[in-house]
């Protein structure tokens, strides 16, 4: 009885020490913080997906309330909406940024890109491209491990188990970039929604010379300049054997597509065509 | 007792099939592709263009920058274009295509007669001068250029030359088959590097399995002061450079420094063959000895080998890919790399092609670490592979780069011993080159 009764006289001593010590010192060093870095993070999406270049919701917070101008900040999660708010909380004012979604740019499907030899390695595409270029003729496609499934916080990219090559759920994209830095092949890019998230891309990242592309995969872009004439909006570039079409110069006229001879050019979301079988490319 | 280096190591199956075959020439085909990028360092730039005419061992790549190489013809006939070519790396580099002509016309000042040149009178600078016109690089495997080697800092002073003939990678004879052959060439060719070096002594260190090579340079360097040879006792991976040197002369070289830290500098023995040549006999490094072997294969053999030859050339010549073979590596079993095809070229890292049939080649799924650290007594830099290895699944250079990953070999003892079949290997070769490329990256910022 006398022992239980010392320690608890102990502890409860000991805990009200320590107590009034806490208070003090947190008293003594309070740092004044921004009320506004609060509400600011209260604001953000909170994903932390560092989508913004910022570590995380709160980092991105301080620098904007830090910050001049939100003119080169932006939450790609959030989008325009989130950075009204933000911008209203801290009377600044914040310029609309286009929505952005993300793109892999390789059509390499099975039935397009033959495989020629069999991968029994570490299943990781940062592994395999490390080892070499990859389980087809193409060393520039993709190799189908699912870095990207695997970066994504927000379970938007998922690989499709029967063309082995990864899908974009447009309406969970967040345009976050994660991954875009996971893909080895750098074949995910960053491209505004558009229209009624009506998009045309060059699906393919072969710089190989065109005879070579083709043979390797039977929907690459062998750089045989078609779009860069056909286009009446100078939207398409052509460098090392393989075109790009800019998304701020495009007026979605399809043109492209139309005259593509390997169907590398790619539309989305599109209403069919009237004459052309166009429900094959929208898929 | 036999000497051998003091910690880790491996014992994998020697399996040294092609042992005693004698090296046997390789037809010339019709068309040859020579690469012109090198394992490590710039690829050589092409002086070249389509329509020229070439001989055999004219310059046909100029060294770009001080790690890199110059690359010869090794045939006679036009150069059809200079184009990019997959090799054994698993990419597309560039390399000279070449379609042969039947002459086999050789360059001028080429001496092809066979006799042994025993006596030089060059001078160091003359002799550096010719290994790096001659486009040598180190045979063994990382093709690191010869002449830079011979050129220690200024105030490092080389007390031995140490020649590599471990050869400790299972499977591969091409090394054991030269020194029997060429093993007074050999000789001369190490003399000569003593001479660069400015060195007394110099050791020959050989593996105790290939008792006859011993015997025979033992033989043979009575005639030349200075020159010893020493066998080894056989574990892999001995002919690494630093487990060399700690297996010869009880010296270990530090972390993250080089051999001449210690006072030593290693050089193959295919290699000094190659010097010997250059120096000699003026002949630019144009072909090197392959071993073709693999358990079903009817006749393993080793075979002199041109540069630029495909691979699939070399193996019809060798009775063609056996029956069940599942997996074509190119080098040795635990550091060689497998192919996804045999139109590869011949490049002057190319020691050996190995067939696998489904049994050898198969890789069974990886279990969890049982933490029974295996891996941790069989790494012979004294690493933690499987701590490497979570913190590389796991994105934390940093810690990697405390944990001294960039000390690492790549020899595989820790993925060879393991029992339960992790990838140890595979994360620690990504994790290293991710963190030299950011020690790289943050060199470059501070200059």
């Amino acid at each position: 009885m006398n022992v239980i009764l010392t320690s608890l006289i102990i502890l409860t001593a000991l805990a009200v020490l320590l107590a009034v010590m806490i208070f003090y010192v947190s008293k003594k060093f309070f740092i004044q913080e921004d009320p506004r870095y609060d509400e600011v993070e209260a604001a953000l999406p909170g994903a932390n997906c560092g989508g913004c270049g910022y570590p995380g919701c709160r980092g991105f917070a301080v620098a904007c309330v830090d910050a001049d101008t939100l003119e080169h900040l932006n939450c790609p999660v959030g989008g325009a909406e989130t950075m009204k708010v933000v911008g209203e909380i801290l009377g600044k004012e914040a310029t609309a940024k286009a929505p952005m979604v993300a793109v892999v740019r390789c059509g390499g499907t099975c039935e397009h890109r033959p495989r020629m030899n069999d991968y029994d390695g570490v299943e990781h595409c940062f592994i395999a491209h490390n080892l070499y270029s990859g389980e087809t003729g193409c060393s520039w496609g993709c190799l189908g491990f699912g870095d990207c499934e695997l970066a994504c916080d927000f379970g938007a990219i998922k690989i499709n188990p029967e063309t082995k090559m990864p899908e974009i759920d447009e309406e969970k994209c967040t345009a976050c970039g994660a991954c875009v830095r996971a893909c080895p092949k750098m074949l995910i890019e960053l491209r505004k929604i558009g229209p009624k998230s009506r998009r045309i891309y060059v699906n393919c990242r072969n710089k190989e010379k065109g005879a070579i592309a083709k043979k390797s995969c039977s929907t690459a872009c062998i750089g045989c300049n078609k779009c860069v004439t056909t286009c009446p909006h100078k939207a398409i570039t052509m460098g090392e054997n393989l075109a790009f079409i800019h998304d701020d110069k495009c007026k979605l006229c399809r043109k492209c597509v139309e005259v593509c001879p390997t169907n590398a050019i790619v539309e989305l979301n599109f209403p069919p065509r009237k004459t052309l079988t166009a429900t094959e490319k929208t898929e | 007792m036999l000497k051998t280096f003091k910690i880790g190591g491996v014992h994998p199956e020697e399996n040294k099939l092609s042992a005693g075959a004698k090296i046997e020439t390789v037809k010339v085909p019709s068309q040859v592709v020579i690469p012109l990028a090198h394992y490590s360092g710039k690829p050589s730039v092409a002086v070249v263009k389509r329509g020229d005419y070439v001989k055999v061992g004219q310059l046909i790549g100029q060294a770009d920058g001080y790690v890199s190489a110059n690359v010869h013809s090794s045939v006679s006939g036009t150069v059809k274009k200079v184009d990019v070519q997959l090799d054994a790396s698993g990419y597309k580099r560039p390399a000279v295509f070449i379609d042969v002509d039947e002459k086999d016309e050789w360059d001028e000042g080429i001496d092809l007669s066979p006799e042994l040149e025993k006596d030089f009178s060059f001078t160091k600078e003359e002799i550096i001068e010719k290994i790096k016109y001659a486009g040598i690089v180190g045979l063994g495997g990382a093709t690191f250029p010869a002449h830079v080697k011979l050129l220690p800092p200024p105030d490092k002073k080389a007390e031995v030359l140490i020649i590599n003939a471990v050869e400790c990678e299972p499977y591969l004879t091409c090394d054991h088959q030269l020194m029997l052959e060429k093993g007074e060439e050999i000789l001369v060719g190490t003399r000569i590097l003593m001479k660069v070096l400015d060195v007394e002594k110099a050791v020959i260190g050989i593996e105790n399995n290939k008792k006859d090579a011993v015997e025979h340079l033992t033989n043979l360097a009575q005639e030349y002061d200075g020159i010893t040879v020493q066998a080894l006792k056989v574990k892999y991976p001995q002919g690494g450079e630093k487990q060399l040197i700690d297996a010869v002369l009880n010296r270990r070289v530090p972390s993250g420094k080089i051999p001449i830290e210690v006072g030593a500098v290693v050089m193959n023995v295919a290699t000094t063959y190659a010097i010997y040549e250059a120096v000699q006999k003026d002949k630019p490094l144009i072909e090197r000895v392959m071993t073709v072997t693999g358990k079903n294969m009817k006749t393993p053999g080793n075979y002199w080998v041109r540069l630029g030859v495909f691979l699939s050339d070399v193996v019809e010549q060798a009775g063609g890919i056996p029956e069940g073979t599942k997996k074509i590596i190119a080098g040795g079993p635990m550091m060689g790399r497998s192919l996804m095809n045999l139109d590869i070229p011949m490049a002057k890292g190319t020691a050996g092609v190995l067939f696998m049939d489904k049994e050898e080649a198969l890789r069974e799924p990886d279990k969890n670490c049982i933490r029974c650290a295996q891996c941790v007594f069989v790494c012979p830099i004294g690493l933690e592979p499987f701590l490497l290895m979570n913190q590389s699944e796991r994105e934390m250079w940093d810690e990697m780069e405390q944990n001294r990953i960039m000390d690492c070999i790549e020899c595989g003892s820790c993925s060879f011993t393991c029992p339960s079949t992790r990838p140890l290997l595979d994360y620690i070769r990504y994790g290293k080159s991710t963190v030299g490329l950011r020690i790289r990256k943050r060199t470059s910022k501070m200059t």
